[in-house]
């Protein structure tokens, strides 16, 4: 038990970790806001090893800190959104299907860009935004895939928390 | 991954990749002239590509058009995203700026003086 918080608490200082690492450089140049959303590592690490509660605790404290040390209000809104839809979709995939670890992760990775597009749609009141879904879906399934990679190869390398 | 997996995602990327050539075709047949400038849903105004201009928006914001090309050349948020995104000209496209729920998006109609102006003048 205590040994599952300590693993939280450090997951949680990772992801923060990685994000703060993530924004020091930009990984898809010449694609704005594109991001490789490295700190969903830690997060879908937490998700295979243990369940939602705990993933949803991680990924709620990482966008809470990192949104107050790096971001403001409107970053920690996008993020929770996106966060809170892909967890979601990532929950229902691995309990409902037998979907592998990456199409776990890929779909995540989709479902995080389309939940902030739509947020993005309700807050600047424009349907516009329309033009940016195919992109995001397309760069959703190639950062989730690489997460997905990175989470397979840390899960053989870790022992089991 | 599995062989139905790669089916699936394979399906979403040509989907993908259909509304992109769709969406970007929609917008080559338009004539694009001049661009739509609206802040959280309400209507600032529609300015012509022809003419260069500077346009401030709101308190953080400000948006060029030079050479038949509208973009965002200073913005007050950290992270400059609009600054970065590619300009609008007669192919379309569409500037987002999240913090100051501003749109500058492609447009056809022919341009419209501001309503500030339209009411002072």
């Amino acid at each position: 038990m205590n040994r599952k918080y300590a693993f939280l608490g450090l997951f949680s200082a990772l992801a923060i970790i990685l994000s703060y690492v993530e924004s020091l450089f930009p990984v898809f140049i010449g694609v704005p806001g594109v991001k490789l959303g490295l700190a969903n590592l830690a997060i879908l690490f937490i998700l295979e090893q243990y369940s939602w509660r705990e993933a949803l605790s991680v990924s709620g404290i990482r966008i809470i800190v990192t949104g107050f040390l790096f971001g403001n209000m409107f970053s920690i809104l996008y993020s929770l959104a996106g966060a809170l839809f892909s967890l979601t979709v990532m929950t229902f995939l691995k309990k409902k299907t037998e979907a592998s670890l990456y199409a776990v992760s890929m779909a995540g990775g989709i479902a995080h860009n389309i939940g902030q597009i739509l947020v993005a749609m309700a807050v600047v009141e424009n349907l516009s935004l329309i033009y940016y879904i195919p992109v995001l879906l397309i760069f959703g399934m190639i950062t989730g895939f690489l997460i997905g990679l990175l989470t397979h190869e840390l899960l053989k390398r870790l022992p089991d928390a | 991954m599995k062989k139905n997996e790669i089916r699936i995602f394979a399906g979403i990327f040509l989907f993908a990749l259909l509304l992109w050539i769709a969406l970007t075709l929609c917008g080559r047949f338009r004539t694009i002239s001049s661009v739509k400038i609206t802040v959280g849903g309400t209507e600032l105004g529609t300015y012509s590509l022809a003419e260069d201009q500077v346009i401030s928006i709101g308190e953080g914001n400000i948006c060029e058009i030079r050479d038949g090309e509208a973009r965002m050349i200073s913005a007050d948020c950290p992270d400059q995203l609009c600054v970065k995104q590619p300009a609008v000209d007669e192919n379309g496209g569409s500037i987002v700026c999240l913090p100051h729920q501003v749109v500058i998006e492609a447009s056809s109609g022919s341009s419209q003086a501001p309503q500030v102006d339209a009411i002072s003048s």
